[in-house]
């Protein structure tokens, strides 16, 4: 009979082993589900694991498709260290998207390129305004954050519909949904010739120095944090639960709008109904996996892009259906938050 | 006449979904256990009522099947928080994702299949009523099983022993446990009964309501479920009133379109969402009429022999 | 024989919480259990009550070996339990709870019959049908009480009892349980107060540091002789300096607040005054609005007007913690981990929490070093145990912790100190010394305020005293004129008013 024992001091090691045996007992599903599947799981691996990295091109695929997560899952952790459940950034991404993409569409061809930078501030603000939404409502109405956020993402996803299929339609995009595509001088550049990798990379990094520095350096950060881990001691010291709660969703609001605008003049380079591809979700397991730090998230966010690719490349080369990254994404957390136990508790045979 | 009469039936169909899901998650909170994953649990149940109903043309199977997989995923869930001790929030929210893509993968065969007709059940005598009749007794049997399970539960916390207990556990596992009674037991209990319950409104949205299956059908309803259980404070009787006004809310949107208002489609698609933003901070207003009626235990983990 | 416990011991990581404990009660025995806190009495009841394992060692029942699981099989055998925090469900009734608390097979309504006889029976009065957050303090534990009878129990466990009762409800607790132990029923009473021992029980087992130092007759042992049992030498002595209290640096004028919820209490016409170089004491059981004037006083409850509150003249109601402290006015709670420090953080990182922002950071980010340095300063100048500024806070025992907390805001150079039970569940030695600590800052010129519910560290320390009851403060009466009976009967709230608001005060904590 295995029980479980509580330990006197959580284990310093399983902090860091934890995600690393929770990716393990992912893989081990995987293998499973490929084998199902009647596919070689060698293969089915190597799509998720190897091919990714394989070559520089791809890397710079990879931190491409990085960027966004690493951004949003900064956001999340900050915000899910105060205890606030920010669950809709996959809405503030989806409002900087709007943001940013409206007023590149004011740009012509010859407009100057400095226009990027009011481009991506404007994405900022989308993604802030959505979450001031929530922030507002559980300050003055003491609405749960988790339920508003969430109602916002659907009611986001409609207003890009709205506007997609309405009156940013493209008028010569032949009735599809779509603005039409953006203007040169609105595109970030690409920092190496021959990839798609442009400045959100770059941004990304230095966005990670800057709140790591914020968390655990900073008055205010310390703040935050005691402010999550014991309100009582916050109350106490006089800490501000009203100030922590704006500045968090703020700070991840803008956090996903500038991830949202990056995408809208990087990659997409036009508004799509399908302008998000569940990288506000994909950015919470982020934020878990890379244990709400700064520098673990970099590791999960480019783990998370991993799965990605992936599952892109295991459809198009083995047939195998998307939906996949979906299962194993939350496989992953789940076997997270199980092997997250270890921490605390050991294992032990008793009879 | 007809026009109200049918989004009186509409309504109280579309509510159903909605207040199944809701009783059951009602059954977890007054344990003391979030379910988060309500939403999950719905598209899968969904995903495997609509396989089952595809391939034994019988809807009863398919609401037990529902119902199995409700539980199921409910059992790993209660497995997870009250025995391993995880945070119920991340834990639920991984149950979402993780029933959300396995749904999709699960149900690619599925896309485009149709089912056989279920028809409703037509109360006799009552049915032929002027208004009445087509407003409130023509309904899929599983409406009307709705509402009676709404007052069952009624009866059974406040009147049995056995629901006394359960909200004892609810408010203060401590001391229920000091008591002597198996905590984490009547939790995993009330986790799998209430996972049963969403399992089945899972079913009974890929099979009866709309009969077909689609990537994320349900919508946010899970979520929507969850929110009501909070602005009903937890009272079955006004879960069903709450289930029944959100279920008019969706229906706005096509009343609208039918009656030929120009509001754009997507606009309209909004309305439940926003109504239930409204709902939920006009209800929550006052702290302290949600704190008196509420499980105090909810969200917190317990530990036996702490 | 009724209960034997033989060689019982048992671990938890990091400490010998119980070892090698012997233990005799006979039928219709009262038996005392003294200790200090952290002698191990709770972890040897929860182990007779089931609730916890002996890693060794065995319990004789009535002559027969048994083995306590669960306390569902303690009920079986007729070992009941009254615990000091009560194990009632505050939002439903008394007689809701006892049927709880019993087994199956009986309807609600017997119960309640039940209930009436068993508290005719033993003058135990209660009231069944409201709901149990409307109770006091003393009447929860007659329902508590209740419920042990309903079970006819042949073994009643006690756990400290009397912590929150007023001298006059202690008495009548006593008349039941004498009445009880007349019926044949053994009583487990744990304690760790002298005077209440020896007066009501029979016999006494002495525990120090998870093993049995002493077995003796309390009526044949005097205070100092038991106590030397139970701490290992005699109570050090404190040196207690007359006060020359100078002008007045901390001033409550007729404050009135409502209630904030359903279990606040509301204050009315509150009035205090504390001076530089002397000690407040506020008397009063917990529970009669004691946390709502600590709100007020600390800033973590700004509902009070601005002039209600006055910091050496200057009106600070409006004021936050922060702001408070850099004025000089620091606090010490009485729940260390989660509100004085954040448990999981450093003992370095918690001096954060009052420090001054000018010596502790600059520029917006934290200065490590200066915080490191400050912790040293008080674990070296408080003699607390720790593994150094880097241990967490919930690494520490409650008594150096404590140290730890009283020495952070007395290093903060305080010129007004409030604390709330300075010394609970703190060692005798540690306690000692934090009083010892007190009593020296109130000679260095500053306004100390103790709210306490151990009377005897309050006449210890206190210059003068007031008592609190039902959200009313009695008025100041100096130290050297007061008694403990006459306390405890300010206690209940009868204190000479003007006239008119004598009859409000009646039923506070009975």
């Amino acid at each position: 009979m295995l029980r479980l024992e509580a330990r006197a001091e959580p284990s310093r090691w399983m902090v860091w082993l934890s995600p690393l045996l929770a990716l393990a007992i992912t893989v081990a599903f995987g293998v499973g589900i490929f084998l199902a599947m009647g596919k070689s799981p060698l293969l089915g691996l190597s799509m998720f694991f190897w091919e990714p990295i394989k070559s520089p091109y791809n890397l710079s695929e990879l931190a491409l498709k990085a960027t966004p997560l690493i951004l949003i899952g900064l956001g999340l952790a900050a915000c899910y260290r105060s205890n606030v459940w920010n669950i809709g950034a996959e809405g503030q991404y989806i409002l900087g998207a709007i943001f940013g993409g409206g007023v590149a569409l004011l740009a012509g061809d010859h407009t100057p390129h400095a226009i990027v930078l009011p481009v991506l501030l404007a994405g900022v603000l989308g993604g802030m305004v959505w979450a001031a939404l929530v922030a507002a409502l559980r300050d003055w109405f003491n609405a749960n954050e988790i339920l508003v956020s969430l109602m916002l993402v659907y009611v986001a996803q409609y207003l890009l519909d709205y506007l997609v299929y309405g009156p940013w339609k493209d008028p010569e995009g032949y009735n599809f949904p779509q603005t039409r595509m953006f203007a040169d001088p609105t595109l970030l550049g690409h920092l190496i010739d021959g990839t798609r990798l442009n400045w959100g990379f770059p941004i990304a990094l230095v966005a990670v120095a800057l709140v790591w520095v914020f968390l655990f350096r900073s008055v205010a950060g310390f703040r935050l944090q005691v402010g999550g881990l014991a309100p009582g001691a916050a109350r106490y010291a006089g800490y501000s639960s009203r100030k922590a709660l704006w500045t968090v969703l703020l700070m991840s609001g803008g956090f996903a709008g500038l991830a949202g605008a990056l995408d809208a003049i990087g990659p997409l380079q036009q508004l799509t109904p399908q302008v998000s591809q569940g990288y506000g979700f994909a950015a919470i397991i982020v934020a878990f996996v890379g244990r709400l730090n700064p520098v673990g998230i970099v590791l999960s966010g480019a783990l998370m892009a991993m799965f990605y690719i992936g599952g892109e490349l295991a459809q198009s080369r083995l047939g195998l259906p998307n939906a996949m990254t979906g299962v194993f994404q939350g496989l992953l957390l789940f076997a997270l938050l199980a092997c997250d136990t270890l921490i605390h508790h050991r294992i032990r045979l008793k009879r | 006449m007809d026009m109200t009469a049918s989004l009186i039936a509409t309504t109280l169909s579309a509510g159903t979904p909605l207040a199944l899901a809701s009783l059951g998650l009602l059954i977890n909170e007054k344990s003391g256990v979030v379910n988060l994953g309500a939403e999950g649990m719905m598209l899968m149940a969904a995903v495997v009522g609509f396989a089952v109903a595809l391939h034994t043309g019988n809807q009863w199977a398919a609401f037990g099947a529902g119902a199995a997989v409700g539980a199921l995923l409910a059992a790993a869930l209660g497995l997870l928080v009250i025995w391993l001790g995880t945070n119920q929030y991340a834990t639920g929210l991984a149950l979402t994702l993780f029933g959300a893509g396995l749904s999709a993968f699960l149900g690619i065969d599925y896309v485009g299949k149709t089912l056989p007709n279920f028809p409703p059940w037509d109360i006799p005598g009552l049915s032929q009523l002027p208004f009445f009749g087509p407003a409130l007794f023509r309904h899929h049997l599983m409406v009307y099983l709705t509402i009676l399970l709404a007052l069952g539960m009624i009866w059974f916390f406040d009147r049995t022993r056995a629901g006394l207990v359960l909200r004892a556990v609810g408010e203060s596992p401590e001391v229920a446990h000091a008591l002597g009674y198996p905590v984490r037991r009547i939790r995993l209990l009330a986790l799998v009964c209430g996972g049963a319950l969403v399992g089945v409104a899972g079913a009974y949205l890929s099979v009866i309501y709309t009969p077909l299956w689609v990537q994320g059908m349900t919508a946010g309803r899970g979520w929507i479920a969850l929110a009501l259980t909070t602005f009903a404070t937890w009272r079955p009787a006004r879960v069903l009133l709450g289930a029944y006004l959100f279920g008019g809310v969706t229906m706005l949107q096509f009343f609208f379109q039918g009656s030929g208002v120009q509001v754009p489609s997507q606009l309209l698609s909004m309305l439940p969402y926003i109504a239930t933003i409204v709902v939920l901070a006009l209800m929550s207003r006052n702290p302290l009429w949600i704190r008196v009626n509420m499980p105090a235990s909810i969200g917190k983990p317990f530990t036996p022999g702490g | 024989m009724r209960l034997a416990l033989e060689h019982i011991s048992k671990s938890y990581p990091g400490v010998k919480a119980n070892d090698d404990i012997s233990l005799q009660v006979e039928a219709g025995e009262i038996h005392a259990v003294l200790g200090e806190n952290g002698a191990g009495k709770s972890t040897l009841m929860k182990i007779i009550f089931g609730a916890v394992q002996p890693d060794s060692g065995r319990i004789v029942w009535n002559g027969a070996p048994v083995r306590i699981k669960n306390p569902g099989m303690a009920r079986d055998l007729g070992i009941a339990m009254v615990y000091q925090h009560f194990a009632l469900f505050d939002s439903l009734s008394a007689a809701e709870n006892i049927w709880l608390g019993l087994g199956q097979g009986m309807a609600l309504a017997d119960v309640e019959r039940r209930i009436d006889a068993v508290a005719q029976r033993y003058g135990l009065d209660c009231a069944p049908r409201r709901p149990v957050h409307t109770l006091s303090v003393g009447e929860r534990q007659r329902v508590e009480i209740i419920r042990c009878l309903l079970a006819d129990p042949k073994l009643l466990i006690l756990d400290e009892p009397t912590s929150v009762l007023t001298p006059q409800a202690v008495e009548k607790l006593f008349v039941v349980l004498r009445q009880l132990a007349a019926d044949g029923c053994s009583i487990l009473y744990i304690s760790h107060k002298l005077d209440e021992i020896r007066s009501l029980c029979h016999n006494c087992t002495v525990l120090r540091a998870g093993r049995v130092t002493g077995r003796v007759d309390p009526a044949k042992e005097t205070e100092a002789s038991l106590s030397r049992l139970m701490i290992g030498a005699d109570p050090p002595a404190l040196q207690h300096r007359p006060a020359q209290p100078g002008e007045v640096l901390l001033r409550v004028d007729d404050l009135n607040l409502p209630g904030d919820g359903e279990f606040s209490v509301p204050l009315q016409h509150l009035s205090l005054q504390v001076r530089a170089g002397e000690i407040l004491g506020i008397a009063g059981v917990s529970g009669n609005g004691q946390q709502e004037l600590l709100g007020v006083l600390s800033g973590e409850d700004r509902r009070a007007p601005a002039a209600a509150l006055q910091l050496a003249g200057e009106p600070v109601g409006a004021l936050g913690p922060a702001q408070r402290r850099w004025r000089g006015l620091h606090f010490i709670p009485e729940e260390r981990l989660g509100r004085a420090t954040v448990p999981v953080l450093s003992l370095a990182q918690n001096m954060l929490l009052t420090a001054r922002p000018s010596e502790t950071s600059s520029r917006g980010l934290i200065r490590r070093r200066v915080l490191g340095d400050q912790a040293q300063a008080v674990i070296a100048r408080f003699g607390v145990k720790a593994g150094g500024p880097q241990a967490a806070a919930r690494s520490l025992s409650g008594g150096n912790l404590q140290k730890y907390i009283v020495g952070r805001e007395i290093l903060g150079r305080p010129r007004v100190l409030i604390v709330a039970q300075p010394t609970w569940g703190v060692d005798v030695g540690a306690a000692a010394q934090i009083r010892g600590e007190l009593l020296a800052l109130r000679d260095a010129g500053c306004a100390v305020l103790v709210i306490s519910e151990e009377l005897d560290e309050l006449f210890e320390i206190s210059d003068r005293l007031q008592v609190m009851a039902r959200g009313r403060l009695s008025p100041s009466i100096a130290r050297a004129d007061a008694t403990v009976e006459q306390i405890g009967i300010w206690m209940s709230g009868l204190w000479p008013q003007d006239g008119a608001s004598r009859t409000e005060a009646t039923h506070a904590a009975a």
